[in-house]
C-alpha cells in the first residue's frame, strides 16, 4: 500500500521533472539572445561561429538538441557550461550546498522564531501585548525578502558593521574542506572560528530569506492555535490544572500545526525561489547567484541544468511536507 | 450548621455584551454529598451560566452582581485564582457536552486520561496506567487495553462519553457538573449514559448537578431539581414532588409539553403563551 503510493509518486515526479525539463528547453530558445554571440570577440568569421555552434550542437533541430540532451541528462551528464567551460554537474555540486544550508538555515530560523511568536501572541489573546506582536508581525509580512536584503545591508553591513557583507567565508580564513557543506563540516570537525566565521556571513541572508517566512508561519500558527483554544478539550485540560503554556504546547499546538506544516512547505519553496536575488545581493556563492550569471550568458546548458535542480528540491520537499503533514495527523494515518 | 456541600444564595448576574441585561436574578440553590440535582430551563435560562460559575470559567462577558457561590463553605466567586485552580478538577470536575469535541483529537485516550492524575496526585506513568484501566472497566469498557492507546476518532460518541466520564471521576471529586452530556448522543445510548452516571455517582458518593432541559432525564436520575426561567428559580424541590404535583403553570405545560412514547399520535402541546406572559409579569420583564 505505502509501497505503492510512493511508485506513484516517484512516477508524478518524474513526469513532473520531464515536463519542466520540455518547457524550459523550448523557452530558452525561443527567447532573444544567443550563447555564441556572448562567446566570440567582435568580427569573428561566420566560419568559426559555425564551428562553434556545431561544437555546442546548436546546429540541430530543436526536437534533435532536446533528445540529445535528454538522453545525456538520464546517464548524468547534464553538458558544459557555455560561460564557465566546466562541466554542469561538477559546478551545482559545488553550489548547491551552499544554497541548501542557507535555505535550510532560514527555514530553521523562520519555524523557531515564527512559531515562539505564535505561541506568544497565543498566550497574550486579549491582553495589550496581543496587537504589537500583531502589528509587528504585520510589519514582517509586508516586506519582501530583498528590502529585507537591502535594508540589513544599509544597518549591519554598512552604518553598524556587525556583520559580514558578501561571500560565504572570509578569503583570509585558511582552511580546506573536505566537503562542500562548510557550515556543517566545520561544526562537525569543531572548527569552531570557522564556523563562526560562515554562521556570521550568513546571519544577513538567513534574516532577508527567513524573516518573510517566520511572518507567514506566525500568522497561520497563530490563527490556528487561537481556533483550537476554544475548543472543548482545551477547557477541559485547563480544569485538569494544567498552565497556559503547557495547554497551548501539549493541547493545542498538535491540532494547529497541519496547515502551518503544508503552507510551510509551499513557502520554502518560494523560499529558495528567494535566494536567486538574496544571493545575489550577498554576493553568496549559490546556485542563485550562478543562475543569474548563468541567464545573462545565456549558459543553456547551466540554466537547464539549474532549473532542474530546482525542480526536483520542489518535488522533494512537497513530498516531505506531504509526509509530514500525516505523521501530525493521526486520522490520516490510516488508508 | 451542617455545612451544604454547595449553597448558592442569591446569584445575581448580568451579560455586560447584551447591555447589562440580567441572565440570573437572585439564584438560590444547595446540595448535599451524594445528590443529585437537576439544573432544568429553555436556552438562555441561566443553567449553564450556574454550570460555567462552578466550574470557575464564565466568560468575560458575564458579570456577577450579587451573591455567593459556596463550596464546603469557602465563596468560589471571591477565592484567589490559584486556590480555585486547584479545587476545579479535582474537587469539581465536568462532564462535557459534546463528546466530538471534549477530547483531544491529536492525543491517545490514555495520555488525556492521566493527565489529572499526573500533575495533581502526581502518579507515575504506570500508576496512572494502572489506574486508567481500572476506571475504563469501571464505566463498562470492553477492550480497554486497546481504548487507551487509541485515539479519539477511533471510538464511537458513546465510547468517548464513557471515558470523559472515566476522566471526570479520576480524581474522586466531590462534585460532578454534569452539561447536557446525552444531548450530543444517540437516544440509545443516552440511557445507557444516564444509567452510567448515576451508577457512578453513587458508587463514588459524588454530588452531581445535571444541566438539561429534559423533565425526562430528571425523573430518571435526580433525586431533586430546580427549574429556571430568565435566570429565575420557578420551581425548586424533590423531583416527585416537583413532577407529580407541580405548583407552577410552567413547570405544569413543561410536563404536558414533552412527546408521550405511550402515546404517539397524541403530538405535542407547546406551552400556552398565557404561561409565557405570567413568567414575565412575575420576573418584572416585558
Amino acid at each position: 500500500m505505502i509501497a505503492v503510493s510512493i511508485l506513484k509518486r516517484l512516477l508524478m515526479a518524474a513526469i513532473t521533472l520531464f515536463g519542466v525539463a520540455v518547457i524550459v528547453f523550448v523557452l530558452l530558445r525561443v527567447v532573444p539572445g544567443d550563447p555564441i554571440a556572448m562567446m566570440i570577440s567582435p568580427g569573428a568569421s561566420p566560419e568559426s561561429i559555425a564551428a562553434l555552434r556545431a561544437q555546442y550542437g546548436l546546429d540541430a533541430s530543436l526536437p534533435v538538441q532536446f533528445l540529445v540532451w535528454l538522453k545525456a541528462v538520464v546517464v548524468g551528464d547534464f553538458g558544459t557550461s557555455i560561460s564557465l567551460r566546466r562541466n554542469v554537474l561538477e559546478l551545482l555540486a559545488e553550489r548547491l550546498p551552499a544554497t541548501l544550508e542557507l535555505a535550510i538555515v532560514a527555514l530553521l530560523v523562520a519555524v523557531v522564531l515564527g512559531g515562539a511568536v505564535a505561541v506568544l501572541g497565543t498566550l497574550l489573546r486579549r491582553t495589550p501585548g496581543e496587537p504589537v506582536v500583531d502589528t509587528v508581525n504585520g510589519l514582517c509580512l509586508a516586506v519582501p525578502d530583498f528590502v529585507w536584503a537591502l535594508a540589513l545591508v544599509l544597518v549591519l553591513g554598512v552604518a553598524f558593521p556587525v556583520f559580514p557583507l558578501s561571500g560565504r567565508i572570509n578569503p583570509g580564513v585558511q582552511v580546506d574542506f573536505a566537503t562542500p557543506f562548510y557550515l556543517i563540516e566545520s561544526l562537525v570537525t569543531l572548527r569552531f572560528k570557522v564556523f563562526a566565521d560562515v554562521a556570521a556571513h550568513m546571519v544577513m541572508p538567513v534574516l532577508a530569506l527567513g524573516l518573510p517566512l517566520a511572518a507567514i508561519i506566525t500568522r497561520v500558527l497563530k490563527e490556528a492555535l487561537l481556533e483550537a483554544m476554544v475548543q472543548d478539550y482545551i477547557l477541559l485540560a485547563r480544569l485538569k490544572g494544567m498552565s497556559s503554556l503547557r495547554l497551548v504546547l501539549q493541547e493545542a499546538l498538535r491540532n494547529a500545526i497541519g496547515p502551518t506544516i503544508a503552507l510551510t512547505g509551499v513557502q520554502f519553496t518560494f523560499l529558495i525561489g528567494g535566494t536567486v536575488i538574496v544571493e545575489r545581493i550577498f554576493a553568496y556563492p549559490g546556485i542563485g547567484n550562478m543562475a543569474i550569471d548563468a541567464v545573462i550568458n545565456r549558459d543553456l546548458p547551466l540554466i537547464q541544468g539549474l532549473v532542474l535542480v530546482f525542480g526536483a528540491l520542489f518535488i522533494v520537499i512537497n513530498l516531505l511536507v506531504d509526509m509530514l503533514v500525516v505523521a501530525f495527523n493521526p486520522r490520516l494515518r490510516h488508508g | 450548621m451542617t455545612a451544604s456541600l454547595l449553597s448558592i444564595s442569591g446569584l445575581s448576574a448580568v451579560s455586560d455584551r447584551e447591555g447589562g441585561m440580567p441572565i440570573l436574578r437572585d439564584v438560590s440553590l444547595s446540595l448535599e454529598r451524594g445528590e443529585v440535582r437537576g439544573l432544568v430551563g429553555e436556552s438562555g435560562a441561566g443553567k449553564s451560566t450556574i454550570a460555567k460559575a462552578l466550574l470557575g470559567i464564565l466568560p468575560r462577558t458575564v458579570r456577577v452582581t450579587g451573591g455567593t457561590v459556596q463550596f464546603e463553605g469557602r465563596d468560589l466567586l471571591t477565592m484567589p485564582a490559584r486556590e480555585l485552580r486547584d479545587i476545579m478538577g479535582a474537587q469539581i470536575s465536568l462532564i462535557p457536552q459534546d463528546p466530538q469535541t471534549a477530547l483531544n483529537p491529536g492525543r491517545r485516550i490514555e495520555a488525556q486520561l492521566t493527565d489529572g492524575l499526573r500533575l495533581r496526585r502526581g502518579l507515575s506513568s504506570r500508576e496512572a496506567h494502572a489506574r486508567a484501566l481500572k476506571l475504563l472497566e469501571e464505566v463498562q469498557i470492553r477492550d480497554p487495553q486497546r481504548v487507551l492507546h487509541a485515539f479519539p476518532h477511533e471510538l464511537s460518541g458513546g465510547m468517548r462519553q464513557r471515558v470523559l466520564i472515566a476522566a471526570a471521576f479520576a480524581l474522586e471529586p466531590k462534585l460532578v457538573v454534569a452539561d447536557e452530556p446525552t444531548t450530543a448522543l444517540d437516544v440509545t445510548v443516552q440511557k445507557q449514559i444516564l444509567r452510567l452516571i448515576r451508577d457512578m455517582q453513587k458508587v463514588h458518593g459524588t454530588a452531581v448537578i445535571f444541566v438539561t432541559h429534559d423533565l425526562g432525564v430528571v425523573a430518571q436520575i435526580c433525586d431533586s431539581v430546580t427549574l429556571l426561567y430568565a435566570g429565575k428559580v420557578i420551581e425548586a424541590g424533590a423531583t416527585a414532588d416537583v413532577l407529580q404535583n407541580p405548583k407552577h403553570a410552567y413547570t405544569k405545560a413543561l410536563m404536558a409539553a414533552g412527546p408521550r412514547y405511550d402515546r404517539p399520535d397524541a403530538g405535542l402541546e407547546p406551552v400556552p403563551q398565557a404561561v409565557f406572559e405570567q413568567l414575565r409579569a412575575e420576573i418584572g420583564i416585558r
